[in-house]
Parts: structure tokens; sequence; C-alpha cells
């Protein structure tokens, strides 16, 4: 499918949802409450079926946090992007897309642990490189206490 | 550390059936520091937890303070076996973004580039695999003809590993007029040695025990899970950029994406070997066609990226790398994320070695192909 198919299909099936070509992709922006179920319908929509998740990014914006996610559909070949906005900068939080896909599961870990964003009804949200109490260190108004290299 | 405390505490409970080990951080056969809690009955795993971070160098964070020419020489120090695909990356997503066509010349050698270190890689990968099985003589075939890639490397560019021989526009410096005769020179030798990996490894009776049906992850899973490059197209998962989206001078030449649907660590296994042959021929096809021309565009001292997202995905040895810029417009990028293959790769582990025997964990874990740098940046 093209992009401009998508964009139809898209806006035919997410009508509360912003859909626009972004640089490549692309792009549709959804409401945090309606995040999960458009990611089930996005996997389980047979003419879409974006069924592989190959990135998820989490972004200190000033005023909130963005999560994005990059999906591809193996079956058609198309990529897209999803977006959403968590409602609070300080206390971000989120629902979990991993049991729609799998991988998600571990990059939500990362995104938790270097963002400080709270993803709701995961299964196991811990900490994936650094320690417990450390800061959000990708955080914008992230400060670096434990400074090794003094310039 | 308090998993780590927890665990000294539960040693009491080895009287017991399931008991958990760790292995690693300093486990030979986990190529790096990487831990996995391993839980076992007898000698069966029953579940794998794998601890990351141990060498976690806040590549994107660095990425923020730092101009878009700079984050090359950082992405080199991820995958430090495909360092030239994710320069290659990010080069590739400044360029989009910038909108700049460079000249076919730089198409030409990056790609030839990018074969020899997927060479490197693999040559590299088949090492320690054998390495791993306890057939120790693999390693020594293995080097013997890496060394020569890292020398061709080294006069190319300076550097045997971490490259860093793209930068935004093109290349550092043009190729050394050896290159073309000592590249073909080498595809003979090699097109030599490489069944010599056959006869060593492929067929032999004790590494075809210990791998056919061993690790088996289907083709939903692999999907599931993002396990793409040659252990995802091990399950059948067709998940090769250089086809699907194809950059740099992959759209000029033909090659075959290496499917096999066996799923086990076999097929892993051979999926290398076979991508070896792949990659001999693709070099093959552009090794005597490089066009004259710049070997680099002339570029601004600062860059500046226009206000936006941009997205690169390329086909490194392992897997899909892919760079995500998100630019406010200034010298430096606002977020960068760097999508790296043996992430997502990793975290399937658990659904192959659970219910093998723990010597089965070593072998399914080697055929992953993991670079620790690469899963913890």
């Amino acid at each position: 499918m093209t992009n401009d198919e998508l964009i139809l299909v898209l806006t035919g099936k997410f009508p509360d949802a912003i859909i626009a070509q972004g640089s490549q992709y692309v792009e549709m922006t959804v409401k945090a409450e309606s995040l999960h179920e458009t990611a089930i319908q996005l996997k389980q929509t047979g003419e879409i079926s974006f069924d592989y998740l190959f990135c998820l990014t989490g972004v200190d914006y000033p005023k909130n946090m963005g999560i994005i996610y990059h999906l591809e559909s193996v079956k058609h070949r198309h990529v897209m992007v999803l977006k959403v906005r968590t409602a609070d900068r300080i206390n971000p939080s989120i629902d979990t897309v991993s049991d729609v896909w799998i991988t998600a599961k571990y990059h939500e870990r990362e995104v938790y642990d270097l963002l400080g964003i709270h993803f709701n009804n995961h299964t196991d949200l811990r900490r994936l490189f650094l320690e417990d109490g450390w800061g959000f260190p990708l955080r914008k108004d992230y400060v670096d206490e434990v400074r090794i290299v003094e310039r | 550390m308090s998993e780590i405390r927890e665990v000294i505490v539960k040693t009491d409970r080895l009287a017991t059936d399931k008991y958990q080990v760790n292995m690693g951080p300093q486990h030979p056969s986990t190529h790096g520091v990487l831990r996995l809690l391993v839980t076992l009955e007898g000698e069966k795993v029953l579940n794998v937890q794998p601890h990351t971070g141990y060498i976690h160098s806040g590549i994107e964070k660095m990425c923020e303070a730092i101009t878009y020419p700079q984050i090359i020489h950082l992405t080199d120090r991820m995958d430090y076996l495909s360092a030239h695909m994710s320069n290659e990356a990010v080069a590739l997503c400044v360029e989009n973004a910038l909108q700049i066509e460079v000249p076919d010349r730089v198409k030409y050698i990056r790609t030839i580039m990018d074969e020899l270190t997927r060479l490197a890689s693999h040559q590299l990968w088949w090492c320690v695999f054998g390495m791993d099985l306890g057939a120790l003589t693999t390693f020594f075939y293995g080097l013997r003809d890496r060394e020569l890639i890292l020398d061709i490397f080294e006069e190319t560019c300076g550097a045997r590993m971490t490259v860093s021989y793209n930068t935004p526009g093109g290349l550092m410096f043009d190729i050394h007029p050896n290159f073309q005769k000592r590249v073909k020179d080498y595809l003979k030798y090699f097109r030599t040695k490489l069944p010599e990996y056959d006869k060593l490894l492929t067929g032999n009776v004790i590494m075809r025990e210990r791998t056919e049906g061993i690790g088996y992850l289907t083709l939903e899973e692999a999907i599931d899970f993002g396990v793409t490059g040659p252990s995802g197209r091990a399950s059948g998962f067709s998940c090769d950029v250089r086809k699907h989206q194809p950059y740099s001078a992959y759209p000029f030449v033909k090659f075959n994406e290496i499917l096999d649907h066996r799923c086990d660590t076999l097929a892993r296994y051979e999926v290398r070997i076979k991508e070896m042959w792949e990659s001999i021929s693709v070099i093959e096809q552009l090794i005597d066609n490089i066009p004259e021309g710049d070997y680099a565009l002339k570029m601004k001292g600062v860059l500046k990226l226009p206000e936006g997202e941009f997205y690169q995905r390329v086909e490194s040895a392992r897997g899909e790398f892919g760079v995500f810029i998100v630019s406010d417009g200034k010298k430096n990028p606002y977020r960068v994320k760097l999508r790296s293959p043996g992430f997502s790769n990793l975290f399937a582990l658990n659904n192959m070695a659970k219910g093998h025997k723990i010597a089965d964990l070593v072998a399914i874990m080697s055929t992953l192909d993991l670079i620790i740098p690469d899963i913890d940046r």
C-alpha cells in the first residue's frame, strides 16, 4: 500500500486521530486514552496488519512526554509512525502496548529507565540499564551529580 | 545489586529441585558483560532473565550534546563489528534530512565496505560459535581470514575496527589506489577458504547434534519480538532492509535474501554461511564498476538539520539498525534514538532456550550473535 492509500484507510478507521504525511512515513497522532485500543486495531485489522514494531522512542518535550512507535507490516510492507503524548511531564504515565507487540515490553522498560515514563498494566516494569534510585538521564532537566570526568 | 543479594540469600534453596545460577557477567560465552539469571531444574533451563546495563555508556544522551558529524564516531563504539553500517545509518539520515544526494562513487564504496564489514563480522561470529561449542580450531581459521579484511580497512581509513569512514555528504577519504586490487585478490582467496568452513564445522556430527532442533523460534515469535538479521531470517522472517528499503548501491546489485524456515540453531548458522557467499557476490558486482567522481560533497562547517523527525534503517551484520533523529533546527539533535538489533534479539532468548539444557543455551546465544555494547548503548 502506498502512503496515500494508507492515509485513506487510516482516516476511515480512526476518525479521531490526526493523520499526516511526515518526512518519510505516514504519521498518526492519537490521544493517550485511545492508544491501547488503536494499537490492537492497527495490528489486527487485516488490510493494514502492523505486526512488526521496530522502534519505540520516548522523547522529553517541554510540556509533556512523547512516545513514538515505528510500525511495519510484514505482509503488506508499509510503514507508519504512531505518536502519542502523555498528559503530564513530571509524572508521566501511558498505557502499555506490550500485550500487543511483545518487543514493546523491553523497549518500554528502557523508556521507563531513561525517561521515567510509567507504563500502566506493564507486567514487569523495572529499570533496565541503571540502578534503582538513579535519576532519569534522558530528561532535559537531568543533573549529572556523579560526574566522573571533571572538565 | 539487590538481586545478587537475593540470589545469595536463596542459596539454601539449592536443596530443592529448582535453583538459580548467574551466567555472566564474566562468562566467556556472553562475549562481553551480560548477566543471565538462569533458573534451572537439574540441567534443564526453566527461565532465562537477561540483566543488562553493565556497559551502558549513555550514547543517546551524549548525542544530544554534540554535532551530527560527531555522532558518527559514537556509533562505532556500539556494535563494533558492524561499525561501518552504523556510521552509514547516521550519515544517510543526515543526508536525507538535508535532502542531499551523494555521488554514485560514494554509494558504491559504502556498499562495498558494508559487505566487507558483514564478511568480517560473520567470520568472527563463525570463529566464536565454534569456540562456544568447544571447537577451538575454528577460531584460528576465522581470524586468519578476518585479519586480511581488517588490513584492507586499515589501508583505506587508518582504523581496523572503529572505522568512522563515513561523514555526512560522503566519505572521509578516497579509497587507496590499491583498494580494488586488494579486495579482488581477497575475494579470490576467500572463495577458496569459505568451503573450508563447511568442511570443518558445518558437516561435523557433534556440531549438528548440538544445533539441529535446538532453540526453536517460530516466525510469529520472531516478528513479535522484532528478531531481525540472520537470526530472524532463519525463522522465515523476511526482514532484509537491503531488499525492502534499499539504500546506497543496493538497488544496483542482484543478490538473494537468504531465508530458512527451519527456525533452529542450525538454520541460523547456515543463513550466516550463505550470507557470506552473497556478500562476496555483491562486492564482485561493484568492485570493477566504481564510478569516477568526488568521494565527498562539500558540506557546510556546521550542519543544522531542519526541524522535524528523521528515520533511517540499514541492515547491519546482526539485523536492522535504525537511527531516529528529532531535530529542533539547531546544530545538536534534540533527541537521538539508536535502534540496535541486539537489543530486540536478546529478549527472545528466554523463549528459545526454555526446556533445553544449559549447554544448549550457550549454542543458542551464540547464534543470536550478541554484541553487548550494542544492547547497552
